[in-house]
């Protein structure tokens, strides 16, 4: 019974050590991976049905194909994977463990018909003498050699990067560690935004699909934000936002942000994203009267009147950015007023000023002149806000990924063994090598390393 | 001489190392492969100028705003050309077998015809959230990790004719005729498993220097966008075949069919993504 029970957890633990199952989860996870990038993730239901129907939107919906990233079934194939990873490392680590750290320090005959190189030769020197000079030769050439003597035989042993065995191992934990940073960020982490309006400050963020704001505890600030333009068009160059940290209202932390450079305070950090316009903008205005020569400036906003000294009024009708090719213009229309020189009934006056040409409105001819000086828009700068203190981690495994699979491709272990044997008055030496990988390229050397080897004892 | 007139010099000597390297094949004449390695060297290093001048005249023309050619499809396109017959040159000087130009060098053609025929080649001054030193290592790591995975699937397609043909025959000695100048079948499988040895580390460095800037520019390095869940999709598809080589049932014919696949999905992380799925790497709002 109890032989039938283990037998079984054998079969279960073998089934999750498999080859097999790492490749056929592999496989899985890139076909069901398509599923994800193909119907659109947690778009909104109309949007499904319309482009579906009822019935598909009522499958996918059942199987978690909108949201499939997320859904049970692809993280238990997550989970197998990991499980998969973990169990063949504990299979296999111990074999090489002790492959690395117990070597085989006795080699007989049967061993070295194994090594894919090898030689043997027979020198006049003394056994001692050969020791000796191979443990300097190989010192030098490959490593220094473990040597034990024992029934008239002396065995040298040498080994190039043991670690190299353990690259595959780094490898598989990468990605474990990878997966840990994943739920770190997950759990104790979050993604959030807020739109914050130039000279205004916030202290809440709100995670994206919740209506409950997170409390940052702190305070942020924008005292600026701006927009540049590549010259010629609407292609933006660069958003900037000036941004203000502040604890209990006291300035801690000042930075410029951009898209590619955020602000981080205390492991939240501020992205720049978006931006959008506040209310109508300021326009100031330099308006001489053409009569008496009386210069005022006037701050004037978008549809609201403004007086001008004389009486008269005017307001800006419209305004843009790009005025054909003449740069920002803002349309004027004076209004009726109470003086008689532009009674009400009659048709409003409209003229557009030019910012690039401040004495242009002079050609008009009218009772005043008017330049537009500057004017000014205010924005709303929107920020992503993203707190994850399983980042560092995630790094870490992205680090041991490269790191493992670089030298699990390119780094080899490289062994060495000698067999020297006192013959009838001469020393025999008996050598082979093997490497774990590569072993093309090991062969190569190795044709140049054992005539040397061999060059060693002739002198 | 401005850098399209040079591409174009360069697709023409792609093309002759083409038809050259069909004329070794069919000819069977050493010194015929031999011009057509010097086509494709002269090809490379046209092709390199021109990049070289292309990144020039983005400073001329857009002043500090200049940048390295890589950012939108048409440059893009025309550097996946040249990693790739970097990879072919550097496969060529280690192993030495011509024939496998003739399957190789026609995947860098197609790529600059492409790029000549169709793709916009403007110079336009990057938007906000490509301008960053990550586009550079992130575009980099990930060509030169495709362009591998383009030679390992060439040398698949010899694999899989070579090996069809020797199958057919009963006595299953080595195929003749243009198939006598294939490298062997275990050469064959071996530049395949080489070469995509090669390319899973760049991959998965190309993915990770995209995560670490997108963790950079938007505070999330992975959001299951299109495009880096196709990415992950290749890695799979090459992770599974790096495992496959350790059990005795995955090699030959069927590591040599998942190698194309993998070529295939790779193909499509680049451009079918682009082209058929919405995304970030929508190449600059191209």
């Amino acid at each position: 019974m109890n032989a039938k029970k283990s037998s079984f957890f054998d079969h279960v633990w073998d089934f999750f050590c498999s080859l097999k199952l790492a490749i056929s989860t592999l496989i899985l996870l890139a076909l069901t991976s398509i599923i994800g990038t193909v119907i659109q993730q947690n778009a909104n239901p109309q949007d499904y049905v319309r482009e579906y129907g009822e019935t598909a939107y009522r499958i996918f919906s059942a199987l978690n194909f909108l949201d499939m990233y997320h859904s049970w079934w692809f993280l238990t194939l997550l989970t197998l994977f990991a499980v998969n990873l973990i169990c063949c490392s504990i299979k296999r680590l111990p074999r090489i463990l002790k492959l690395v750290n117990q070597p085989n320090l006795d080699p007989d005959e049967r061993f070295y018909k194994t090594l894919a190189n090898g030689g043997e030769l027979t020198v006049g020197l003394a056994p001692e003498e050969v020791r000796d000079r191979l443990a300097e030769f190989l010192g030098q050439k490959f490593s220094r050699p473990r040597v034990a003597e024992g029934e008239g035989v002396i065995q040298l042993f040498a080994q190039k990067m043991p670690w190299a065995r353990f690259s595959v191992y780094v490898t598989h934990l990468s990605i474990l560690v990878i997966f840990l940073g994943a739920i770190l960020g997950t759990v104790w982490g979050y993604k959030a935004y807020v739109n914050i309006p130039e000279g205004s400050s916030t202290d809440k963020v709100w995670p994206r699909g919740s209506d409950t704001p997170i409390d940052l505890g702190f305070e942020v600030r924008c005292d600026r934000f701006e927009v540049q333009f590549y010259p010629g068009g609407m292609r933006p160059k660069e958003f900037v936002s000036d941004l203000v940290v502040l604890e209990n209202g006291k300035e801690v932390v000042k930075k410029t942000i951009e898209v590619n450079d955020p602000l981080t305070y205390k492991g939240i950090t501020f992205y720049q994203s978006s931006y959008g316009p506040m209310g109508d903008p300021q326009f100031h205005f330099k308006v001489r009267e053409r009569a008496t020569g009386k210069t005022v400036t006037v701050v004037a906003h978008k549809g609201q009147p403004v007086k001008l000294p004389g009486g008269q009024a005017f307001r800006v009708a419209d305004f843009t950015e790009h005025f054909q090719t003449f740069g920002s213009a803002a349309r004027i229309e004076m209004l009726p007023d109470l003086t008689g020189k532009n009674p009400a009934g009659r048709s409003r006056k409209s003229f557009v000023v030019l910012q690039k040409f401040p004495e242009f409105d002079a050609q008009r001819g009218g009772e005043y002149i008017f330049s537009l000086l500057d004017y000014k828009q205010r924005y709303y700068t929107g920020l992503q806000v993203a707190k994850d203190p399983g980042v560092w981690v995630v790094w870490l495994g992205c680090f041991f990924l490269v790191a493992g699979t670089f030298s699990a491709f390119f780094l080899s272990h490289r062994r060495l063994w000698v067999t020297v044997r006192a013959e009838g008055g001469k020393t025999h030496v008996r050598y082979g090598a093997n490497a774990h990988r590569n072993q093309a390229a090991f062969a190569i050397w190795f044709e140049d390393f054992a005539r040397d080897f061999e060059e060693s004892l002739k002198k | 001489m401005s850098s399209v007139n040079l591409f174009n010099f360069t697709t023409i000597a792609y093309f002759s190392a083409m038809i050259l390297f069909v004329g070794y094949l069919v000819t069977r004449k050493e010194g015929v492969s031999l011009v057509a390695n010097i086509a494709t060297w002269i090809g490379f290093v046209l092709h390199t100028g021109g990049i070289g001048l292309r990144w020039y005249e983005s400073y001329q023309m857009l002043g500090a705003d200049g940048r390295a050619p890589l950012s939108n499809l048409y440059e893009s396109v025309v550097f996946f050309a040249w990693t790739i017959v970097l990879i072919y040159i550097l496969i060529d000087l280690k192993y030495k077998q011509r024939a496998v130009g003739a399957f190789v060098v026609p995947f860098a053609f197609l790529g600059m015809t492409w790029a000549q025929l169709n793709l916009d080649d403007a110079i336009d001054p990057l938007v906000p959230a490509l301008q960053s030193n990550w586009l550079t290592y992130h575009v980099i790591t990930c060509f030169l990790g495709y362009a591998c995975f383009a030679v390992a699937c060439g040398v698949s397609i010899m694999y899989l004719i070579k090996s069809g043909k020797e199958q057919n025959n009963a006595e299953s000695t080595p195929a003749g005729g243009v198939m006598s100048l294939f490298p062997s079948i275990k050469v064959l499988d071996d530049i395949n498993y080489k070469a995509i040895m090669i390319g899973f580390p760049l991959l998965s460095l190309g993915i990770i220097t995209g995560a670490a800037w997108a963790n950079y520019a938007w505070g999330t390095y992975w959001s299951w966008d299109p495009k880096e869940t196709w990415s992950l999709i290749v890695w799979f598809v090459y992770a599974a075949f790096l495992h496959a080589r350790f059990t005795r049932g995955w090699v030959g014919r069927k590591a040599a069919w998942l190698s194309v696949f993998g070529f295939a999905a790779t193909i499509f992380c680049y451009l079918g993504v682009n082209l058929v799925l919405s995304g970030l790497h929508s190449y600059g709002g191209g």
